[in-house]
């Protein structure tokens, strides 16, 4: 695609092409997210209100942010879910994806099956996942108490359990989503190569290692960056499952304390800025995963 | 071709079977436990409910009864399609544009549709709330109008995601095809109607079905914009259903297969296409 075609010299019909898109995400997209960034310097109370003027000093929020406690556990907690989200969600999918390839009877029955939790909202999700965590009588106690492993209910939602509990489901969910993305990755290695590989006696987990790993180099960076920004993102079900920051404070995520600073306490501003780290830092770790993975760049 | 049972593959088995129990049970449970009579749940969740010995339709009958269904999913219905048209329409012409013409502004038109994947939608509701306010769109107190303020955020939403899928899907699409189209006589617009579209159909499937999963599923936005009770989705009415049912978990697990079904139903039609034109588009080989 580097000759340009006689077609295409016409620059005319381009306007058709790309102004309607764009002019939409100018509208809902562009100019709201630089409105958030001037938002994050004003002084707005609450969700109808207008600004009223600029903070004092200006950049007030962003103090706040290094100050704010609760901030912290939501960051220390969305860091550490970007970290099991990369390492579990990813690694599941992977060996998932290579066991699923090293198969024929029953490969598309495991693709769909694997799939299907995306298309569920997260807000069906979240109450099935309630009712499966209950104290008295969720699934989980009741399989454990059936099969002898717990004598008492645990509440799976105390201090000591609820990171467990608010992580597994989030990473669970999108499982599928990578191996599928992954799945298709195997796909195009050509099959020529792991005859050649065969007869010069590279099979099994060395093939993996050797020849299906550095090929997957482009798709697990794919992965990764979808990961990162994922989990950076998550709000429903944390939400749905948690609500605001239970329990006793602890269980805040970067997107579940924006959204209670600004829709349940009008701290609109604050709010916005809270919005601008995570967009911030979504960007600062995805150009860090696609550095230290570094794939070749088609476009 | 026959297989070999060795150890090695049986074990790939448990552990392929394992994780297919982990996504199918929880579902099955919950449809169980639609069925079950309300004092049972706690007890005996695990057993299956049969005529007689605590089955029931009554969660069923009493949730379409407490909650008006019918409305929540032609509302739903309507704002999932539209927007579902729109970003098929606007994303394929867009991406068309992005990949088949070289100009100056291309590069830094693709970095803003990378960008506008990461921006959280919290981050942009506001000021777009007060917009469509300000034109009167956003509550002002019509249903139509009230659908119309979710579907255009959601279209823009759903925008940049499509672009880079269908991106990766033309450029794959021999040039020389259309070369000879237009040596033909061929207008640039006929060339996109007739042969771009045609050839990467399945990715314009992708795209449409998962805009309008994501539109569908969506609570964010929708919780946002609609708040008179006749406006309601399906996905605000499963919220407003958790927070009024308390214990009720027979009730809960019939509603939560109520909204699930029609998914479900698209999903299981649809699958191939879900599939395979999603990763064509996020992987390029």
């Amino acid at each position: 695609m580097n000759a340009s075609s006689t077609l295409y010299k016409r620059k005319g019909p381009l306007v058709i092409f790309l102004v309607p898109a764009f002019l939409f995400l100018i509208l809902f997209l562009y100019y709201p997210f630089v409105q958030n960034i001037i938002n994050s310097f004003s002084d707005i109370t609450g969700l109808g209100a207008p600004a009223s003027g600029l903070n004092t000093p200006w950049y007030a929020n962003y103090v706040t942010l290094f100050s704010d406690p609760k901030l912290r556990t939501a960051l220390g907690n969305t860091v550490l879910l970007t970290v099991c989200t990369v390492v579990f969600q990813v690694g599941i999918a992977l060996i998932l994806a290579l066991l699923v390839d090293s198969i024929r009877v029953g490969a598309q029955l495991f693709r769909t099956l694997y799939f299907f939790p995306i298309v569920i909202s997260a807000t069906a999700l979240g109450l099935m996942f309630n009712l499966i965590f209950l104290y008295n009588g969720g699934m989980l106690n009741q399989l454990l108490t059936n099969l002898g492993l717990i004598t008492e209910n645990i509440d799976w939602k105390d201090p000591s359990h609820f990171m467990a509990t608010m992580f597994a489901p989030v990473m669970w969910q999108y499982v599928g989503f990578y191996f599928v993305i992954m799945i298709t990755g195997l796909n195009n290695i050509s099959q020529d190569l792991y005859e050649a590989a065969a007869l010069d006696g590279c099979t099994g987990l060395h093939r993996v290692r050797y020849i299906t790993l550095p090929l997957l180099r482009n798709v697990l960076c794919t992965c990764l960056v979808l990961a990162i920004t994922g989990a950076l993102k998550v709000f429903d079900l944390p939400w749905v499952m948690f609500g605001a920051g239970m329990p006793q404070d602890q269980g805040w995520l970067t997107g579940t304390y924006m959204y209670d600073q600004t829709f349940n306490r009008g701290n609109v501003d604050y709010g916005s800025t809270i919005a601008i780290l995570i967009v911030v830092l979504g960007v600062v770790l995805s150009n860090v995963a696609n550095r230290v993975f570094r794939p070749r760049h088609d476009i | 071709m026959k297989q070999k049972w060795t150890p090695a593959k049986i074990a790939t088995y448990v552990v392929l079977i394992f994780w297919a129990l982990t996504t199918l049970y929880p579902f099955v449970w919950v449809i169980l436990n639609s069925f079950r009579e309300k004092g049972l749940i706690r007890k005996e969740s695990f057993s299956i409910p049969l005529p007689g010995s605590g089955l029931t339709m009554g969660n069923y009958a009493k949730a379409m009864d407490r909650f008006d269904f019918g409305n929540a999913y032609l509302n739903s219905l309507l704002v999932s399609v539209a927007v579902t048209v729109a970003v098929v329409i606007l994303a394929g012409l867009a991406a068309y544009g992005l990949v088949r013409y070289r100009f100056r502004l291309r590069g830094f038109l693709y970095s803003l549709i990378m960008a506008g994947m990461m921006f959280p939608v919290f981050s942009t509701i506001i000021p777009v709330f007060r917009m469509e306010a300000a034109w009167g769109i956003a509550s002002s107190g019509n249903r139509w109008l009230s659908l119309l303020a979710v579907i255009l955020p959601q279209i823009a939403g759903n925008l940049c995601f499509a672009i880079i899928v269908l991106m990766g899907f033309i450029e794959s699409v021999p040039i020389e095809l259309e070369e000879s189209a237009y040596v033909d006589g061929c207008h640039v617009f006929q060339v996109y109607f007739h042969i771009i579209m045609p050839a990467a159909k399945s990715s314009f499937a992708t795209v449409a079905i998962f805009s309008f999963l994501w539109s569908y599923n969506d609570l964010f936005t929708q919780n946002f914009f609609l708040r008179v009770p006749r406006e309601k989705t399906i996905t605000l009415l499963l919220n407003e259903i958790s927070s009024q049912a308390g214990v009720d978990y027979g009730l809960m697990a019939a509603s939560v297969v109520l909204i699930v079904a029609p998914v479900l139903a698209v999903y299981i039609m649809l699958q191939k296409h879900i599939i395979k034109g999603l990763t064509a588009g996020a992987v390029k080989g």
